[in-house]
């Protein structure tokens, strides 16, 4: 179906016929009884998944199934962080191949989705912070992926409003910065992957929930039962975030995860005056400003897993407390909402992208507390795996095997993110 | 921020308590005779239901001992907690 192409004169034009005449962005699609490829999961990487099965690899007998609404589970409640300074090889592949897909999704999807690579700061506040940072820039300058070293002097240059006092209680003694890492619009990577999926044939079947996994007599995947109806495919991609062990129990794949609420929250919105993204592992900051003005504060799991997508008060607490002492301006400013998704996570803390004991069945899950980034690096090695039924080899190192060979890629240990 | 049924001290705040993931995960007697895949769903594979949960607590900031729940994970509403050694209630 040919779409409307977006762009400024477009817009100019439409205002004379004030507004009315623009398209839908997606159709709203009834079930098929038969798919050529099924996506479980309508969030960021479901629908890039199915963007780049048809367009990289032709398949456009392909329906997105979402429970709920498309965009409405991690992808809408993340804090839209992108970065790629991973330590491993593997990893730095991984999420460099997504940062280098962001430079140019706008253009590709003909939709703003408003990566802005501003830069993503981490501080160190110990002598170990300090060495650890330092190793990540070593290891991510090997990698090709961009990172440097600051001193607090120019950390406060880069980021004006950074305390770097020495009477704090950890101050701040150096930090490592990728100049390329930044943020994107969350619903923006969802609604634009969605309408070009859409474009090229995809359907988006959403209020679809997918309640069983049938498989034929030789174990492989042929259908779906859900809540609009039986669905055939000899191909399925599940991409269920936080709700992937349930759906991958229905066809008896016991998954390495635990599924924990992950809070975030936001201020009232002010002018411009936090130029980029700071993190703080060791005293846990995470902190943006939204091009609408609000802080953009990201706060650590609850301890205990859950399906609630709501956490305790304290959690966010403690994130707030090292902000206000990084950040003494903003101590007056009054929190606008707070809320949760939930995170599968893995014993080492990457993802498992690839094939299955089950022929035919996909998964990709296990992005934890950080899949935000990924999506679109996710969504196209996970759209060639299920395309050629075999990994990507950005991808293959992610395999669900990994645990029992022991090849683990512990980015918990490593890491570069806060957990 | 949850309220807990210490089964030594009674109700406390969550933030006195320590969580233990799965609980009734019993370390194979004997680990050489498994083979890696049952040793790797020893070591990594969890339950992770969505619904009642048999899970670890450990009142840290209390009485320092151990003891299991039943948390419902849809809700996070505690159904019982009991002493270890006991069976969870039906």
């Amino acid at each position: 179906m040919k779409r409307q192409s977006w762009s400024g004169l477009q817009l100019l034009w439409r205002s004379l016929g004030r507004h009315r005449g623009w398209q839908e962005q997606w159709r709203r699609a009834e079930p098929k009884p038969s798919y050529d490829a099924v996506i479980i999961g309508g969030g960021g990487h479901g629908l890039g998944t199915a963007y780049y099965l048809a367009a990289e690899h032709g398949l456009t007998n392909v329906a997105v199934l979402e429970k709920g609404w498309i965009g409405g589970g991690n992808t809408g409640r993340n804090t839209t962080i992108i970065r790629s300074n991973y330590l491993f090889d593997e990893s730095a592949r991984l999420y460099d191949h997504a940062v280098k897909l962001w430079e140019h999704l706008s253009q590709e999807l003909n939709y703003n989705v408003m990566y802005s690579p501003r830069g993503v700061m981490m501080l160190a506040h110990t002598v170990h912070d300090v060495r650890v940072l330092k190793r990540h820039v070593h290891a991510n300058r090997c990698n090709g992926v961009d990172n440097e070293w600051l001193t607090p002097a120019e950390a406060k240059a880069f980021c004006p409003p950074l305390n770097i006092g020495a009477d704090i209680r950890y101050p701040v003694m150096g930090a490592a910065l990728q100049r390329r890492g930044g943020t994107a619009r969350h619903d923006a990577i969802a609604w634009g992957y969605a309408r070009a999926a859409d474009a090229l044939g995809v359907d988006i079947i959403e209020n679809c929930e997918v309640t069983g996994i049938r498989r034929d007599a030789a174990g492989r995947v042929e259908g779906l039962e859900t809540s609009r109806g039986l669905i055939n495919s000899r191909k399925v991609g599940v991409v269920a975030a936080g709700n992937s062990s349930v759906v991958m129990k229905m066809a008896g794949v016991p998954l390495p995860l635990e599924s924990y609420p992950l809070q975030a929250l936001v201020s009232e919105p002010v002018k411009a005056v936090f130029p980029c993204v700071v993190m703080s592992n060791s005293i846990h900051a995470y902190i943006s400003q939204s091009d609408k003005g609000e802080l953009v504060i990201g706060a650590g799991t609850d301890v205990y897993t859950s399906y609630t997508q709501r956490g305790a008060l304290h959690v966010n607490m403690h994130t707030l407390e090292a902000i206000c002492e990084l950040f003494p301006w903003f101590r007056r400013l009054r929190m606008l909402r707070n809320w949760g998704g939930i995170v599968d996570v893995t014993p080492d803390r990457s993802p498992i992208i690839g094939k299955t004991p089950v022929p035919g069945l996909y998964v990709n899950c296990g992005w934890g507390t950080g899949g935000f980034k990924a999506t679109p690096g996710s969504a196209h090695v996970f759209a060639w795996t299920m395309a050629k039924d075999e990994p990507h080899p950005i991808n293959a190192p992610f395999t669900l095997e990994r645990f029992r060979d022991g090849v683990l890629i512990d980015e918990a240990a490593a890491a570069a993110v806060a957990h | 921020m949850l309220l807990i049924r210490c089964p030594y001290c009674g109700d406390r705040p969550e933030l006195e308590f320590a969580y233990g993931g799965q609980a009734h995960l019993a370390r194979p007697p004997r680990p050489a005779e498994l083979n890696d895949e049952q040793w790797a769903a020893y070591l990594y594979v969890r339950a992770n239901p969505r619904g009642l949960h048999a899970e670890r607590w450990r009142h840290l900031r209390g009485c320092g001992r151990f003891f299991n729940a039943l948390r419902d994970t849809t809700t996070d509403h505690f159904k019982a907690t009991y002493k270890i050694g006991e069976s969870p209630p039906a």
